[in-house]
């Protein structure tokens, strides 16, 4: 299998142990400062050609993570090496070189494209910002890019506005593309479309990965959808990965609650087999200033005293090496089917 | 199965255009669909079909440009379209009530929570007293599982979650036990664990004061789950009608086929997604044949030149498309319908 050469395969995205805070003033002549804890620790390691999907929900942190890894969020403490070399604190060239590799797709592709340009402005501004074509030579490579995601030359002058929204994120993605990265941080690309064009995106997505042998951190709150691109899955809460594994793994033998939560939490589009759910008592915590212990206990239904105080580590806990899970309690049996 | 209970809700034909200064866009062609009371009915289509057009022509809140020019909307017998402002003022809130898909844009932002929902049973109850009023609100807000319902009546909008903002909707909606309640995607904006809580108070709450509902989601697997009936839209029109058992396992329309195919759940990673071919068409022409034939793999001459009818499959089974021809169809409108100004 390809998971033998992964292996080998170097890092490409390394995070150790990443935290991201971010500063609140509550009022004017208040000195009492609140803090966002928005990422709490978290360390990943993407290996090159490898699709890694981040599940949570709002607010866990999983944005903040991909932002942090573009510069765009501010690194209190920890590491993010891309390709073995720091990417944390880059200025000037080193940071432009950087952007071009690691390129970012949003989630909303209505306020991700300028509504005054023109597409072959959109998707060559970056080539003319990194100096790789001039003149007529952008005209091409936009045009072969834009081929490349399933548009034409008739799509050329257009605006923005005159797409919907799956050929909009097509624009993004050809946008990101042209400048050749080696990265994407998918930011829940397919959210704001309808069900068929997600499937047409997400086919899109394997598509260009194979070709362009791309890495992807791929964020969304989809399950389904995580599950059928990902190989790898680090679940979030509270700016902790509290689960981490091989997808199908993670998917068949849930060990941290949560996850299961999440998994339940899944409507079966079958009738006559409705999922299981188990519904959660309360919402998640803010991470303003958020309580010691583990950051799952103030919903947690297998909560016990140890959970309060002391945060359990992310590690081994189960058979398999690679499936990590930050929890005192796992649940560790076989799946019931 | 339940009980077959007597209709509540009759659309015959609705039409809906929206007039601009060059097009008109035709964004109903034609709905017709029946809820019972107390049943729950999902409307599931994708954006722009006209699930939520539906929605607002059947509380008469379409607005210019836009305007209903076609069709009855018939409410226990009475027609909805021909009742004065007046007596469809007093109707909505109390009679059929709508949930909307963001609830902070639908909260008052400077009035309290709890405030807000005994408004809406002062408006319609004149004889309740300010405080009867606040603690049936704050009654309303603990039957659907808000911890500390006193102290959260007392908040504003922007101090709720979205979860939180979410119930005190649905008990602003709910609290005049309303015969009918429309819910646009009520739980679309919500984190699934929450979804899971909301969904759960929803049917509850719904089952406890008999409340028929018209469900609309883009999401297949919560009609799954909360739903007796499908209504499938395409293009401004139901394209196919049933119980949620045989639509969802056993779907015979060409395009609710190919929508539950599209979702990923249980997909092979190494398995290409089914997608749809071609795009959604634009509603600036009336149809004059089936809208779906561009994009339909079936499709034959006759579906390119002609409207199909509904084709009655079994009872409650109704599929628009040419593949069922020589099935029953629907029997024709019982009454002449009017054109309207």
């Amino acid at each position: 299998m390809a998971d033998e050469k992964r292996e080998n395969g170097q890092p490409l995205l390394e995070i150790a142990d990443l935290r991201v805070h971010f500063a609140l003033r509550e009022g004017v002549f208040t000195r009492r400062r609140d803090v966002v804890q928005a990422i709490n620790g978290v360390s990943l390691r993407l290996r090159r050609g490898e699709v890694f999907g981040l599940v949570g929900e709002s607010g866990c942190g999983k944005t903040t993570l991909g932002r942090a890894v573009v510069g765009l969020a501010p690194v209190l403490t920890g590491d993010i090496r891309f390709a073995g070399q720091t990417v944390v604190g880059l200025t000037g060239r080193a940071a432009r070189e950087r952007a071009r590799r690691i390129q970012l797709i949003f989630q909303d592709p209505y306020s991700s494209l300028h509504p005054r340009k023109t597409v072959r402005d959109l998707v060559g501004a970056g080539l003319k910002f990194h100096g790789l074509a001039q003149g007529y030579e952008i005209d091409e490579q936009v045009l072969l890019m834009l081929e490349g995601v399933g548009l034409g030359l008739d799509h050329l002058y257009r605006y923005a506005h005159e797409f919907s929204g799956g050929q909009r994120q097509r624009i993004a993605l050809a946008r990101a593309l042209v400048l050749k990265p080696e990265l994407l941080i998918l930011d829940e690309p397919t959210s704001a479309l309808d069900v068929s064009v997600q499937a047409q995106i997400l086919n899109l997505l394997k598509e260009l990965r194979r070709q362009f042998q791309l890495t992807y951190l791929f964020i969304s709150h989809n399950l389904g959808v995580v599950r059928y691109m990902s190989q790898r899955i680090g679940v979030m809460y509270l700016g902790h990965i509290v689960e981490t594994g091989a997808t199908e793994d993670l998917f068949l033998r849930p060990q941290h609650p949560y996850t299961r939560v999440l998994l339940s939490a899944l409507p079966s589009l079958d009738p006559d087999a409705p999922s299981k759910r188990q519904v959660l008592a309360g919402e998640p915590p803010t991470p303003i200033n958020p309580p010691p212990g583990c950051p799952f206990a103030s919903r947690c239904p297998d909560v016990r005293d140890i959970c309060h105080q002391q945060k359990p580590d992310l590690g081994q806990r189960g058979g398999e090496p690679t499936h990590l899970c930050a929890c005192h309690f796992p649940r560790l049996e076989q799946p019931a089917k | 199965m339940r009980v077959v209970d007597e209709l509540l809700l009759d659309v015959r034909d609705l039409k809906v255009e929206f007039h601009t200064l060059h097009v008109v866009v035709h964004a109903l062609q034609g709905v017709s669909f029946q809820l019972r009371r107390r049943e729950t009915l999902g409307l599931a289509g994708e954006t722009g079909c006209g699930k939520s057009v539906t929605a607002l022509a059947i509380l008469r809140l379409i607005n210019r440009p836009g305007r209903i020019s076609h069709g009855q909307v018939l409410f226990e017998g009475r027609d909805l379209l021909a009742l004065s402002e007046p007596d469809m003022r007093e109707l909505r809130g109390s009679q059929i009530s709508m949930i909307m898909q963001e609830p902070k844009m639908s909260l008052n932002p400077v009035i309290r929570a709890g405030d807000q929902v005994a408004e809406t049973l002062l408006i319609h109850d004149r004889s309740l007293t300010r405080r009867t009023a606040k603690a049936r609100a704050v009654e309303m807000l603990a039957s659907l599982g808000i911890p500390d319902a006193p102290r959260m009546a007392g908040r504003y909008p922007h101090e709720l979650s979205g979860g939180m903002a979410q119930r005190i909707m649905i008990a602003m909606m709910l609290v005049t036990r309303p015969k009918l309640l429309i819910a646009d995607e009520p739980t679309s904006a919500l984190d699934v664990t929450i979804q899971a809580q909301i969904l759960e108070v929803m049917k509850a709450l719904i089952r406890e004061i008999n409340t028929a509902v018209l469900l609309i989601t883009h999401d297949l697997g919560v009609m799954a789950e909360t739903c007796d009936r499908v209504a499938v839209m395409y293009t401004g029109s139901v394209v196919e009608i049933g119980p949620v058992r045989v639509v969802l396992k056993n779907p015979q329309h060409p395009y609710t086929q190919g929508l539950l195919k599209t979702i990923p759940n249980n997909v092979a990673p190494d398995q290409p997604l089914f997608s749809i071919r071609g795009q959604v068409p634009s509603l600036l022409q009336p149809p004059t044949a089936c809208a779906f034939a561009p994009r339909c793999d079936r499709a034959e001459e006759r579906c390119r030149v002609e409207i199909p009818p509904r084709y009655v499959l079994e009872e409650g089974h109704h599929v628009a498309c040419f593949l069922h021809q020589g099935r029953p169809e629907v029997g024709a409108l019982p009454e002449p319908l009017t054109e309207r100004g």
